[in-house]
Order: C-alpha cells, then sequence, then structure tokens
C-alpha cells in the first residue's frame, strides 16, 4: 500500500490476499487440529450425514465387509427372529438374515439411483444445451415438452414408463430418470442461456474461437456447475422412487434384495412382526435425509 | 484548515481522530485511522480517493449507517453541538433525514421500484414535519421543483421506471433536501451518469446549497469534480486523511505526495507525449473504412449513417453518451452483429455482410478489449488459460498435453508486454486488481500479434491512477507495434489524452469529427460544445 501508484499493487489485491494466507498457514499442527475440531463442532449434523451416504457407499461396493451370511441363504429354523446380537435387524419368513439383505439390497437401490441421475444428467443436458444454445424452433418445441412431462405427476409418468419398458431395477431406473430429465433440462436450458449472453463467451468468440469449442470449453462446465446440488437432490428422490416402484412390484424382482422389495415383503407382517419393514424403511428415510442435507449445504455453499 | 471567513458560525460537522474498523473473521481490523476535519456552515468538503480509501466508510460513520460489521473504534463525531459518537438507534433516526440526510451513490437502486416516486419523497416529511397530507403533497411538488422537474404533478405519480439516472438522482436529492436539513453527506452522486447529466446534477447540489446554506460533505473519486465544486477537499489514501485544505490552495500546491500523483493522473491533465510522425497520417494506409453505416433494432436506428475511416498506426476515439451508439458501432466493426445498412471494410475485406464463419479469419488482426475485464474472463479460467485462449483457437493443431508448454512462452511475452511479470500466468483472475486485470485482458488482446484493437471504455471502471497507468501502457505498445486503436469512451478528458482524431456521436449520428485539436479547440457543433463544458476539472487546467 506504500506504493500505491507503483506497478499496480491496489488495496483490492492486497486485500483480497490477505485473509487467505491467514487462514492457509497456521502456526502448528496443533491450531490446524484445533480449527478442524471447530469446523467439525460447527457442521455436526452435516459430518453425520456424510458418514452415513459413506457407510452405505461402502455397503454397495464391499457388502462381504459388513456381514458373513449370505442374503439369499434360507434357514427355515431361524425365521421370525426379531432383532438380536445374532441378527441385527432380526430374520424373514424364510429365516434369511435381514441385515445382510438390507446391506446387500443397497447395492441394487444405490446403482438404480445412480443410472436414474446419469440418465436425467445426460437427457437433461442435452435437450437443455440445445434448446438455451440455439434458441428460437428448437427451444420452443423443447420447452413444450418440458412442459408436458412437468404437469404429469411424476411418479404416474414413471410408472406409465416402465409400464412400457416392462418390469425391472433397470426399466424402473430408466423410467425415473426420464421422468426427472426434465428438471435438469430447464435448469441446464436457463444456465446455458445466461452463460451463452455473457461477457466471456462474447470474449471468446472475438478471440476467435469457434462454436463448438465455445460450447465445450465455457458454455458447457460453466452450465454444469451448479446443478451439483440438483444432482445430489436427485439422487435422494431416485432412491425413494424407484423403493416405491420395487415395493409396487414394478422394480427388482425378488429374491433379490432392493429395500423397496423388502418393505414391501415386510408389509405382510406389519403388525406382528414390524422390524421387517421398519429397519428396511429406517434405512431409506436417514439415507434420503442424509443426501438431501449434503445437497442443502451444497447450494448454500454456492450462493453465499 | 479553517476558513477565516466563516470560523465565526462555529462547524456544523467537526471529526475528531476518527478511527473506523470492521469485524471480519472474528478480528476488528481498522479501515479508516485518525481522520479529523471540520465543515462549516455552507462549506462543501470533498472527501477524493480511490477505491478502498475509506471514503465511504467515513460517510458511512457520519450517518451512523456502518454495516453490522462496522465500529466507530475511536474519535469522536459532533453534529453542532450533538455528540454522534454515542447516539442511540431512536436518536439517529430523529437525526437522519431532519439534520443530516444522504444523497446515495447508486440512483437505480436507492428506490423502491414498486412505490410512486412522489410517496417515496413524501416519506421523509411524514417523518420529520407536522404537515398533513395535503400539506405534504404540497411541499413535494415544490421539492420537485426546485430539483429541475417541470411536469411536477405527472413526475410525482411516476414509478422509478419511467424516470432515467438522472431524473431518479433528482428525485433522491428531493428526498434528501426535503426536510432542510443542515448538513448533506453526497456519496459520489454522479458515478455512473453520464457528463451532461453529471454537469445538471451538481450544478443543482451547488445551487440548492447556495440557496439553503446547507453544508455539503461530497464523497467522490473524481478530483475533477472535487476542484469544481468545493471549498475543501481532503485527499484520502488507505485509510488516512493526508492531505486537507482549501481548494484552490490545495490544487495550486499540493503538499503530499500522493495529492500531487493523483493531480498528475487527472485525464484532463494528462500530457502523454505524442509522436508527430501520427500527424502525416494522410499518407498511411486506410485500415478501417466507414460507409453510411445504419444498425437498426426493431424499428430504432442504435446507428443512423455514420461514416468514418480509420488509418494505419492511429488512434480514432468514438466519444458519445449512453445510447449514442458508439458501443454498436464497435460491435460491427469486431463482428458480432451485422449492420442493416450501408458498407464497413477492415484491412481491405468487405465485412459488411460477413457471418460470424466467415469474420473469423479477420479475428486474427482484430482484437478487443471490454470495460470490464473480470466478467470477460471465464470464472474458471486462471490467468495463463484467459491469455492463452486466442492461441488456442487458431493455433491448436497440438496435442493437449504439449500445448501448454508450447504456448507458455508466447503467453508470458504477452503478460511482459503488458508489464506483468511471468509468474501472473500462475495466478487466478480473482486474485488481481482492477488493474492488473485490465493488464490481463490486453495481454489476451496482444497474444496473437493484432493489427487492430478496439478499446471500448477500458479505463472507465478504474481508479485514476491506474487509469493513467493503462493509458501510459496503450500508448506505449502503439508506438512499439504500430497498432491502430478503435477507441470507444464517454470521457472526453481520456479521449483528449489518448486520441489522433475523435468522432463524436449523439443518438446514432456523428456530429462532428476531426483532429482532436480541431475539435477541442475550435468545436462546431453545439453538442460538442455541450460536452466540452461538461468535464469536470476545468479549474484543474488553470494551473497548467
Amino acid at each position: 500500500m506504500t506504493q500505491l501508484i507503483g506497478p499496480d499493487l491496489s488495496p483490492e489485491g492486497a486485500a483480497a490476499g490477505a485473509p487467505s494466507t491467514a487462514g492457509s498457514f497456521p502456526a502448528g499442527l496443533g491450531k490446524r487440529l484445533l480449527a478442524a475440531l471447530r469446523w467439525l463442532a460447527g457442521h455436526l449434523t452435516l459430518v453425520i450425514a456424510i458418514a452415513i451416504v459413506a457407510l452405505v457407499l461402502l455397503w454397495a461396493f464391499f457388502p462381504g465387509l459388513f456381514t458373513s451370511q449370505n442374503p439369499t441363504a434360507v434357514n427355515p429354523a431361524e425365521h421370525f427372529l426379531p432383532p438380536s446380537a445374532e441378527h441385527w435387524f432380526g430374520t424373514d419368513e424364510f429365516g434369511r438374515d435381514l441385515y445382510t439383505r438390507v446391506v446387500y439390497g443397497s447395492r441394487t437401490s444405490l446403482t438404480g439411483a445412480a443410472v436414474a441421475v446419469a440418465v436425467a444428467v445426460v437427457v437433461g443436458s442435452a435437450l437443455g444445451s440445445v434448446a438455451g444454445w440455439f434458441g428460437g424452433f428448437a427451444d420452443s418445441l423443447i420447452g413444450r415438452v418440458i412442459d408436458v412431462v412437468l404437469s404429469i405427476p411424476g411418479f404416474l409418468f414413471a410408472i406409465t414408463i416402465v409400464a412400457l419398458l416392462g418390469f425391472g431395477i433397470f426399466q424402473s431406473a430408466l423410467a425415473v430418470g426420464l421422468t426427472s430429465s426434465a428438471t435438469f433440462a430447464r435448469l441446464i436450458r436457463s444456465e446455458v442461456l445466461m452463460a451463452s449472453t455473457s461477457n466471456y463467451v462474447e470474449a471468446a468468440t472475438t478471440s476467435g474461437a469457434r462454436t463448438f469449442a465455445i460450447l465445450r470449453r465455457h458454455v458447457i462446465p460453466n452450465s454444469i456447475a451448479p446443478t451439483f446440488s440438483l444432482v445430489t437432490v436427485q439422487f435422494g428422490i431416485a432412491i425413494i422412487w424407484i423403493a416405491s416402484l420395487s415395493f409396487l412390484g414394478l422394480g427388482a424382482q425378488p429374491p433379490k434384495p432392493e429395500w423397496g422389495l423388502l418393505v414391501s415383503d415386510g408389509r405382510d407382517f406389519i403388525a406382528s412382526r414390524s422390524w421387517l419393514a421398519i429397519w428396511p424403511g429406517l434405512t431409506v428415510v436417514a439415507v434420503v435425509l442424509s443426501i438431501n442435507h449434503i445437497s442443502r449445504h451444497i447450494s448454500r455453499g454456492r450462493s453465499s | 484548515m479553517t476558513d477565516e471567513g466563516r470560523s465565526g458560525t462555529g462547524a456544523v460537522l467537526s471529526v475528531r481522530d476518527l478511527t473506523v474498523g470492521y469485524r471480519v473473521q472474528h478480528q476488528l481490523r481498522a479501515v479508516v485511522h485518525d481522520i479529523s476535519f471540520e465543515v462549516q456552515a455552507g462549506q462543501v468538503l470533498a472527501l477524493v480517493g480511490e477505491s478502498g480509501s475509506g471514503k465511504t466508510t467515513t460517510g458511512h460513520a457520519i450517518l451512523g449507517l456502518l454495516p453490522a460489521n462496522g465500529k466507530v473504534i475511536g474519535g469522536r463525531i459532533r453534529f453542532r453541538d450533538q455528540e454522534l459518537t454515542d447516539l442511540s438507534p431512536k436518536g439517529w433516526r430523529d437525526l437522519r433525514g431532519r439534520a443530516v440526510s444522504l444523497i446515495p451513490q447508486d440512483p437505480a437502486v436507492s428506490l423502491d421500484p414498486v412505490r410512486r416516486v412522489g410517496g417515496q419523497v413524501e416519506d421523509v416529511l411524514r417523518l420529520h414535519t407536522g404537515l398533513n397530507a395535503a400539506g405534504r403533497r404540497q411541499r413535494v411538488l415544490e421539492l420537485f421543483g426546485q430539483v429541475g422537474f417541470t411536469d411536477v404533478e405527472r413526475r410525482y405519480r411516476q414509478y422509478p421506471y419511467e424516470l432515467s439516472g438522472g431524473m431518479r438522482q433528482r428525485v433522491l436529492i428531493a428526498a434528501a433536501i426535503a426536510a432542510s436539513p443542515d448538513l448533506i453527506i453526497a456519496d459520489e452522486p454522479t458515478s455512473g451518469l453520464d457528463a451532461t447529466v453529471q454537469k445538471q446534477v451538481l450544478d443543482l447540489i451547488d445551487d440548492l446549497r447556495a440557496r439553503s446554506g446547507t453544508s455539503v460533505v461530497l464523497i467522490t473519486h473524481d478530483l475533477g469534480v472535487a476542484a469544481d465544486r468545493s471549498d475543501l477537499i481532503g485527499v484520502m489514501q488507505a485509510g488516512r486523511l493526508v492531505e486537507v485544505g482549501p481548494t484552490r490552495e490545495l490544487i495550486a500546491a499540493p503538499k503530499h505526495p500522493y495529492t500531487q500523483r493523483l493531480l498528475e493522473s487527472v485525464p484532463s491533465r494528462l500530457t502523454l507525449t505524442r509522436e508527430q510522425a501520427v500527424q502525416a497520417s494522410a499518407e498511411r494506409d486506410t485500415v478501417i473504412e466507414v460507409r453510411g453505416l445504419r444498425k437498426l433494432y426493431g424499428d430504432v436506428a442504435a446507428v443512423n449513417g455514420v461514416s468514418f475511416e480509420v488509418r494505419q498506426g492511429e488512434t480514432f476515439s468514438i466519444v458519445g453518451e449512453s445510447g449514442s451508439g458508439k458501443s454498436t458501432t464497435a460491435r460491427i466493426l469486431t463482428g458480432l452483429t451485422q449492420a442493416t445498412a450501408g458498407s464497413a471494410s477492415l484491412l481491405g475485406t468487405d465485412i459488411t455482410n460477413l457471418g460470424r464463419r466467415a469474420f473469423r479469419p479477420l479475428r486474427r488482426d482484430v482484437q478487443i478489449v471490454y470495460q470490464n475485464p473480470y466478467s470477460s474472463f471465464d470464472p474458471r479460467f486462471g490467468v495463463f488459460d484467459v491469455v492463452e485462449e486466442p492461441l488456442r483457437s487458431f493455433e491448436s493443431s497440438q496435442l493437449p498435453w504439449k500445448r501448454r508448454a508450447a504456448n507458455e512462452e508466447r503467453v508470458v511475452a504477452a503478460l511482459e508486454s503488458a508489464a506483468l511479470p511471468a509468474d501472473f500466468i500462475k495466478r487466478h483472475p480473482r486474485e488481481l486488481s482492477g488493474g492488473q486485470r485490465q493488464r490481463v485482458a490486453i495481454a489476451r488482446a496482444l497474444v496473437l500479434g493484432p493489427k487492430v484493437v478496439v478499446l471500448d471504455e477500458p479505463i472507465s471502471a478504474l481508479d485514476v491512477s491506474v487509469a493513467a497507468q493503462i493509458l501510459a501502457l496503450l500508448r506505449q505498445l502503439q508506438q512499439e507495434r504500430g497498432l491502430t486503436y478503435v477507441f470507444i469512451s464517454h470521457d472526453l478528458a481520456v479521449v483528449r489524452a489518448i486520441s489522433d482524431r475523435v468522432a463524436v456521436m449523439q443518438q446514432g449520428s456523428i456530429v462532428e469529427q476531426g483532429p482532436i485539436e480541431d475539435v477541442f479547440n475550435a468545436p462546431r457543433h453545439e453538442y460538442t460544445v455541450g460536452l466540452l463544458n461538461a468535464i469536470a476539472g476545468r479549474n484543474l487546467l488553470v494551473g497548467t
């Protein structure tokens, strides 16, 4: 600051630099640990949410690490056992360990949700980008299709698609994905529209970049980033919808374990052996709430 | 510091050792240090400084309008016989608007968009006077008359969106003077307004002050405005008042080196050495030729029959107020939009009907520098990526992983020619100051070695001392590389400092064009005369 007129050491630059250097070089390890602990204490719910999601992801990838039993092995001698140290979530009518089935079921449920979100992102981004970048007729056409899809209750629309494609976990994932692609298309369209009229896209044009390079280098990357929080929300919704489709018998087919299917199986015994429906149900609730919490944190971080 | 003639009346505002800080991450950082000044009745004190100097913070402290994390740490503020530093919220409410009022910085956002402007001015009267509804309305109409509105009844019923920037600022001035305050804090009252409108608004404040004897603290970054309009000037730098004194003395004999440098940077005082060789430009090649250019947006002609020529190596300026069509002309020259009629040729190529794709080969030779460099950078891009982008567009045959190494040398060379150190390639634009960002934008424009650079208000968002450096850089680059500049600006003082020839645009037409000396010394069109009269800081020229 002593040299204000000198080589461009303006106050803005100095001010922007100061806090970051103070934050990134704490005096020692102890201070750093303290800062980490303070952060953890301030974000306790977020930490729990991340832990739950991480655990469920580990279930999906390495189910063998969390249970030594076989999810489909029938053992009539041990049927309808209530939750105990032996069987954490109890056993079902065929004596299968419910905890094991929930652990193995996470792979089906999460894969289904991941496929659904991937379909939604790919289809939605493609349609939204075309509508936003080209405008005119393409925009009107895609815009009206989006309106139609959004006007039909989403779950009903998904059921219709499954009815057309046939039953199965993959079909229901596709159906859920296509249904939610309309929301993505609308968001991406507005982001692309904003990016394509921005100053930096104009600057890229005047610096000689081709249309394709501008789309790939500037418009698409800048439009995708704001959708991260929507992706996480949709992931939670997709888990519920896929479980719901399976609950109705349209998704995963027995004996394959799947969360929605487990709830559906337990429904027959809800009065006498309520744990059969409650544990898989609570799992879905915990996972979806955690994902929503993380998503809210992401979107808050973006807006502030 | 005291003005002998008025010292008997006692100071309206007296600030002693004022220190103000902001709480950032549990730490209180002082941003304004030990400021002391006095304003007598009827005086205008101009607080001058560049962005971040603490002048607005000082103004807000006087009004008790510091943000929640702001705090007066030390010193005192006295208004007449009242101590403001420990005033209760109720005390402030009683004082503000009635005794001390504010003319805010940005008229576009300072009015409630969904209420009629008359009612908004009436609010002040409702709070601070005992007038009944009819009396208030009558008083607002009088105030509107005082601030120069003619059709006051209609203005009373209008919404902010129906008014231009200058008119909105008049409404805000009417609200500020409604309760006849003793002191007005005017925080950059004219930034963002066209030069002629700026002059009208400042004249109005002057006039009202002369009639009512109100004191004014005028916060401005423009030393020209301060010199023309104030009795006292206080120069602020980095939160300190480095010099304060009667305007005439301070301008004639600045004591502090910072004041001297600020004065040297004022555009109307800039004397960039001009190569006289350019005068013989008639023999040079014509680079840009525009004939009868028209551009319609719907039924409105943004550009209406414009003709000019630009020769190689000269600076041709297009000057005008907002809506004059100068930016549209620049957009046609850079192939961002097509002309409706007429012809334009660039480096021998007829560009009148060129589409985007056909224009592309020309972009190697024609580059543009924008008013706001930061928004012209992709937010995801670092400095290297920004400057490299033109190279990728024209020389992108390389494999991606080899590209960076191959281009690094040229990017560094471009940065160095824009007077930035080589290690800037590792930085991100958000870490840079406004002036540094504009240098990065200039480096991007230069990296391909263009022949023509269109400069669209390149310095109007910068502080004066930084702006002066950028102008000097542009001048130097032109001499080294024989660049041709098309310089778009609203600021005649800046245009005078850098141009060879100038065209004055008004409502889509060029009303006057010619060599810079002719247009400035013997303007032929009345609009040019008006613009020249509106240049702030004519008082600064007396000494030179």
